[in-house]
């Protein structure tokens, strides 16, 4: 009896844990979600939400970023996931891929402020091939070049990975019966790293939904996503319910995302 | 075959020019005797000089720290006593729904994490700064101490504790000298993970700091907003060698932890 009271003590912390900061806080946010600015109970957010254009296209336009930096993220890490594979030392290399997401995202993305600035590097190569500085920075591009830069790691990681676990003796086999290289690609290797590149979407969409410090400091503010709108709802005009509102959306998009491509988790940030 | 070979390098070869080359270029501004990022000149380590005796950014250097310090020993103690909890449940339901619970900081967005935990520390009237700050570190360092933890425990063989309890072990001896000592390496990898999300972590920060507390990323933040200084070029060259140092200790954690794996 008194070992089950012991038992329980050390379940305390982690208990208080998950009441205290992950269930009480995402109850919260579904609470203040229909809280408007006067502090009543009511639907007038998603309401405002749903009817007001901007906040419909804003969401269209993050989920659409998204989309692009999870695709192109995609179409790049595949092969490099693919080829760092084939290589000697490849544990090596695919630490090389990891250690730029040790460096602080800021101090990436201040990078890019000095490359694609006015009178940054690109800009000064521009100027002397006599095409003339153009506007790189605060801009869609630098945005969407910024995040897909920032999140390749994470989609590599969970594809080299799964490659690893691929038994290569389907690829003999396939081989051995007569499939070209292509054929060998698209009816096997795909297919079995599948799980991999659905890992990798997972880890690079959602985060792209909501990476409010690039888009202020590399986007100019042309580009608001889910993340943005939170923010500012929360820090700038104070008005929760309406931030509450676009992060239950969020956490909605979130939830659609992993009920399409499975359950994993990220393995760094 | 020769021919594919080679284009294979070349693509690994760009993509790593691709990845490095903004970290070393603004590292290698760090170096430039110029105010901005545009036209190298001149070799000096002035920025560096300027970035040590810029006492207001050691400080916040010192606090963040501490605050990852903190926060990742505490996480790594409530994460290890959740993973022995978990590892306990026997029932699938229950451990599901223990697991399921545990994930959702791991997969929910930043934004949702600060504005949700903001939300809660105002409702209880909590003055936002330090503890806060702590507290939300805390908060979503946990589950990846778990995560680091669980698989290790779960594939730990029963007959020892089995064997532990023949020979009179109580809980705690069973705990601290046969349970503890195998789960050592991925404790300390849990701590270590745990360690580098409190320092990389900005939005969070962002939603609970409220004035007058800063931690590294939010005063980058702050200073990339106002323009180029190269004092924050300097100061990733040191942070690139601070990464680099913890990325070779978190390699070797992993390959010792591998050894012991295959032994």
């Amino acid at each position: 009896m008194k070992n089950k009271y012991v038992q329980w003590l050390f379940n305390l912390p982690y208990l208080l844990w998950l009441a205290l900061f992950v269930i009480i806080p995402l109850l919260l946010i579904f609470y203040y979600s229909f809280i408007d600015l006067n502090g009543h109970f009511t639907l007038a957010n998603y309401a405002t939400y749903f009817h007001s254009g901007t906040y419909l296209k804003m969401t269209f336009n993050s989920v659409w970023y998204a989309f692009l930096v999870t695709a192109i993220a995609l179409l790049v890490s595949y092969p490099l996931a693919y080829f760092l594979h084939q290589t000697k030392h490849k544990q090596l290399w695919l630490l090389l891929v990891i250690l730029p997401t040790w460096i602080n995202l800021l101090l990436k993305a201040y990078a890019f402020i000095g490359i694609f600035g006015q009178n940054g590097s690109i800009n000064t190569f521009l100027s002397l091939l006599g095409i003339g500085p153009k506007q790189i920075l605060f801009t869609d591009f630098s945005f969407v070049f910024v995040a897909t830069y920032i999140e390749i790691p994470f989609m590599v990681l969970p594809i080299f990975n799964n490659m690893e676990e691929l038994n290569p003796s389907y690829i003999n086999a396939s081989r051995d019966l007569g499939a070209t290289s292509w054929q060998t690609f698209i009816k096997v290797i795909w297919p079995l790293t599948l799980p991999g590149v659905k890992a990798g979407i997972q880890a690079v969409f959602i985060p792209s939904l909501s990476l409010f410090m690039l888009t202020r400091l590399i986007g100019g503010n042309r580009v608001i996503t889910l993340g943005t709108a939170i923010e500012e709802h929360f820090l700038t005009t104070m008005n929760w319910g309406m931030g509450s509102t676009i992060g239950v959306v969020l956490i909605l998009a979130m939830v659609l995302i992993m009920m399409i491509t499975g359950e994993h988790h990220r393995k760094r940030r | 075959m020769r021919k594919t070979f080679h284009w294979r390098n070349i693509y690994i070869f760009v993509m790593f020019i691709l990845l490095y080359l903004p970290i070393f270029y603004l590292i290698g501004y760090s170096f430039s005797d110029t105010k901005t990022m545009a036209h190298f000149q001149g070799f000096t380590l002035q920025h560096y000089d300027d970035l040590f005796n810029d006492t207001r950014l050691l400080q916040i250097m010192l606090v963040t720290l501490l605050v990852a310090l903190l926060s990742s020993l505490l996480a790594t103690l409530i994460g290890t006593l959740g993973a022995l909890w978990i590892n306990r449940v026997s029932r699938s339901l229950a451990r599901n729904t223990l697991l399921s619970l545990n994930n959702i900081l791991m997969v929910s967005p930043d934004v949702i994490i600060g504005a949700s935990l903001l939300i809660f520390f105002t409702c209880l009237h909590v003055q936002l700064g330090f503890w806060t700050v702590l507290l939300s570190h805390i908060a979503f360092s946990v589950p990846i101490v778990v995560l680091m933890i669980l698989p290790k425990l779960d594939e730990m063989d029963k007959s020892m504790l089995d064997a532990a309890a023949d020979l009179g072990a109580n809980t705690w001896q069973t705990l601290t000298r046969v349970i503890l000592p195998y789960l050592t390496s991925s404790i300390l990898a849990g701590f270590f993970m745990a360690f580098t999300y409190s320092l990389d972590d900005f939005a969070v920060t962002f939603f609970v700091t409220g004035n007058g507390f800063e931690t590294l990323s939010i005063e980058i933040y702050s200073r990339a907003r106002q323009g180029i200084s190269l004092e924050i070029n300097a100061l990733s060259g040191i942070l690139f060698i601070f990464a680099l140092v913890l990325v070779i200790g978190y390699y070797f954690i992993s390959l010792h932890t591998q050894r012991k794996r295959n032994r």
